[in-house]
């Protein structure tokens, strides 16, 4: 049914892969960014949510773009990094960091929307009980906010799927070595007689864009029953 | 228990600043809403940090401004039962109990997760959900949790003010009991002066932030008589019931009170208010009044405009209140003897 090319074959893997890693990556740093966004009190928390924001309403290729001052060759971390002998840029190292950096926030939103539930006598109770900062981390708040946890992570790798503005610039579009779905659909379209496979990987786009639904929708009727 | 603190502490416009040393098992904090009871319990239990001073708990100081110390509370070895059970929801009874036991050092872990279930009456109940819980059990769960926790103090910030009367009375045997059973001092925190006289001996009154009492709870229930409208609450614990018509006949120390109890227990914790009594120099004929005993003239003392006359009733004491003009008229003096008179109904349940 499908008439792939090798390359299309290794874009669905690659975007799959890309969204995966990101997601994970960003998973410890999601937590902790959400855990201290609700939890604590600093002078310095509105700048941190806007930090942590601002690639919801940047336009992605902003993103992109500055990620690509930031870590090509002539750009400070870049350099760097080349010293070490680790090239970024236009690799699918790139590709997990830009769609990181895009999905970042939605993932600390949902996070954060399920610590906010948390009654804070719970853990005033964890505390006195014997549990310190970290354990009271692992053993209460972890738990009960494991629904905004999973809905973060299925939101951030459902958006690293269809990241294009800022992959295309950090990551390029270099077939079998960083084109993902959306950046071989872009191709197809822009070339005759490609729109029978632009359609084709849309069909892939949706049919795991779905699944992922499907999967929260289950995940969390389970969870429920389970309270 | 010893506990030493002295600190201050603002938040916004209210400021809590309060030194004092206790020296007890069984101390109650008392005062109204937004007095800084609760304040002061964060900051005992480490929750919170005051600006200044310091607090010392049976010779170790937990928090000392000057030596830059703040024992953290899970090092505290502080108990806490809050006003809510605040059981954790992702656990069942079992797991919520022994939390605080996994974490507390082998070497103390004096009380066991047997001994509390049974104390507590939860060995039925530890496989369940805490959803599944009525709001005694969960209750009952919290204190166990704590307790399990093998703390050196434990502090109870209004554990009964979620509950009805009912289940207030109901919940106050396991509390007890189990701090009886396993000699753990406590805190009692509450604004009801009844809860006060049931769960402590000495009482810490609180108000505007700062401690303008330090009294037992006898001291504080009869200055406060004079105070309020409700005047002294005798707790009076009765057994051995027979239905009579119309009233129940209890055997209260050597002599019989009937009350007017729709219950059919056996046994009974029924309050009387000092104002329900009402007293006579020489045994009137006839009255209305079920009950009427002849007493002695134990104490009498002043609080406020009032008189308050300690009954001795056949070993059992009792407090009545009349006006100066009435003790004056009734030559109300130590040791003289009197009849007092008590209406059926103005016994009210409480157990």
């Amino acid at each position: 049914m499908f008439d792939f090319t090798s390359y299309d074959y290794s874009a669905i893997l690659l975007s799959l892969k890309v969204a995966v890693t990101a997601t994970l990556i960003s998973l410890p740093f999601g937590f902790a960014t959400a855990y201290i966004m609700t939890f604590k009190r600093f002078r310095a928390r509105i700048t941190l949510d806007i930090i942590v924001n601002l690639p919801l309403t940047l336009p992605p290729v902003v993103i992109g773009y500055l990620l690509l001052i930031l870590l090509g060759r002539q750009g400070p971390l870049g350099r760097l990094l080349a010293g070490m002998g680790i090239q970024i840029i236009f690799t699918w190292k790139a590709a997990v960091i830009a769609t990181s950096v895009v999905g970042f926030p939605l993932m600390v939103r949902s996070m954060r929307t399920g610590m906010e539930t948390i009654d804070r006598r719970l853990i005033d109770a964890s505390r006195t009980l014997g549990a310190g900062v970290l354990d009271t981390i692992i053993s209460i708040i972890a738990p009960l906010s494991l629904k905004g946890i999973i809905a973060g992570s299925l939101l951030m790798f459902a958006r690293s799927l269809g990241e294009f503005g800022a992959t295309i610039i950090v990551a390029g579009n270099i077939p079998g070595v960083t084109q993902t779905i959306p950046l071989a659909i872009y191709e197809y379209t822009s070339s005759p007689r490609g729109d029978a496979m632009a359609l084709m990987l849309c069909v892939i786009s949706i049919v795991i864009s779905v699944g992922v639904l499907i999967f929260h929708e289950w995940l969390a009727g389970r969870m429920e029953r389970g309270d | 228990m010893d506990l030493i603190v002295d600190i201050k502490k603002s938040y916004g416009p209210f400021s809590l600043d309060m030194a004092f040393s206790i020296h007890g098992n069984r101390v109650g904090i008392f005062g109204p809403s937004g007095s800084g009871k609760s304040s002061l319990v964060g900051l005992i239990s480490g929750l919170a940090g005051p600006e200044k001073g310091s607090i010392i708990l049976d010779r170790e100081p937990l928090f000392d401004k000057g030596l830059g110390l703040n024992v953290p509370p899970e090092r505290r070895r502080i108990g806490m039962v809050f006003q809510r059970p605040h059981l954790f929801p992702h656990l069942n009874v079992r797991e919520n109990l022994l939390y605080g036991f996994k974490r507390c050092s082998p070497g103390g872990r004096r009380i066991t997760l047997k001994g509390v279930a049974e104390v507590l009456k939860l060995d039925l109940l530890l496989e369940r959900g805490i959803k599944n819980l009525s709001g005694g059990e969960q209750q009952r769960v919290a204190i166990g949790r704590a307790v399990l926790s093998n703390p050196r103090l434990l502090i109870m910030d209004e554990p009964l003010s979620g509950l009805d009367d009912r289940l207030k009375f109901q919940v106050i045997p396991f509390i007890k009991g189990v701090c009886e059973t396993f000699g753990i001092p406590y805190l009692f925190i509450s604004h009801s002066l009844l809860e006060m006289r049931v769960m402590a001996d000495q009482v810490l009154v609180v108000a505007d932030g700062r401690v303008v009492e330090q009294t037992t709870t006898e001291g504080l229930a009869r200055g406060l008589m004079g105070e309020g409208d409700t005047g002294y609450i005798n707790l009076i614990r009765v057994r051995g019931a027979r239905r009579l018509e119309g009233v129940t006949a209890f055997k209260w120390g050597g002599q019989e009170l009937l009350i007017s109890s729709m219950n059919d227990q056996a046994e009974g914790l029924f309050e009387l208010s000092s104002r329900e009594i009402i007293l006579f120099k020489r045994h009137p004929e006839a009255i209305s009044a079920r009950n009427l005993l002849r007493c002695a003239v134990a104490e009498v003392f002043e609080t406020g405009a009032r008189i308050g006359v300690v009954l001795d009733c056949g070993g059992e004491r009792l407090i009545a209140e009349v006006v100066k003009a009435a003790a004056k008229e009734l030559s109300i003096e130590r040791g003289g003897e009197i009849y007092a008179a008590i209406k059926a109904s103005a016994f009210r349940r409480l157990a």
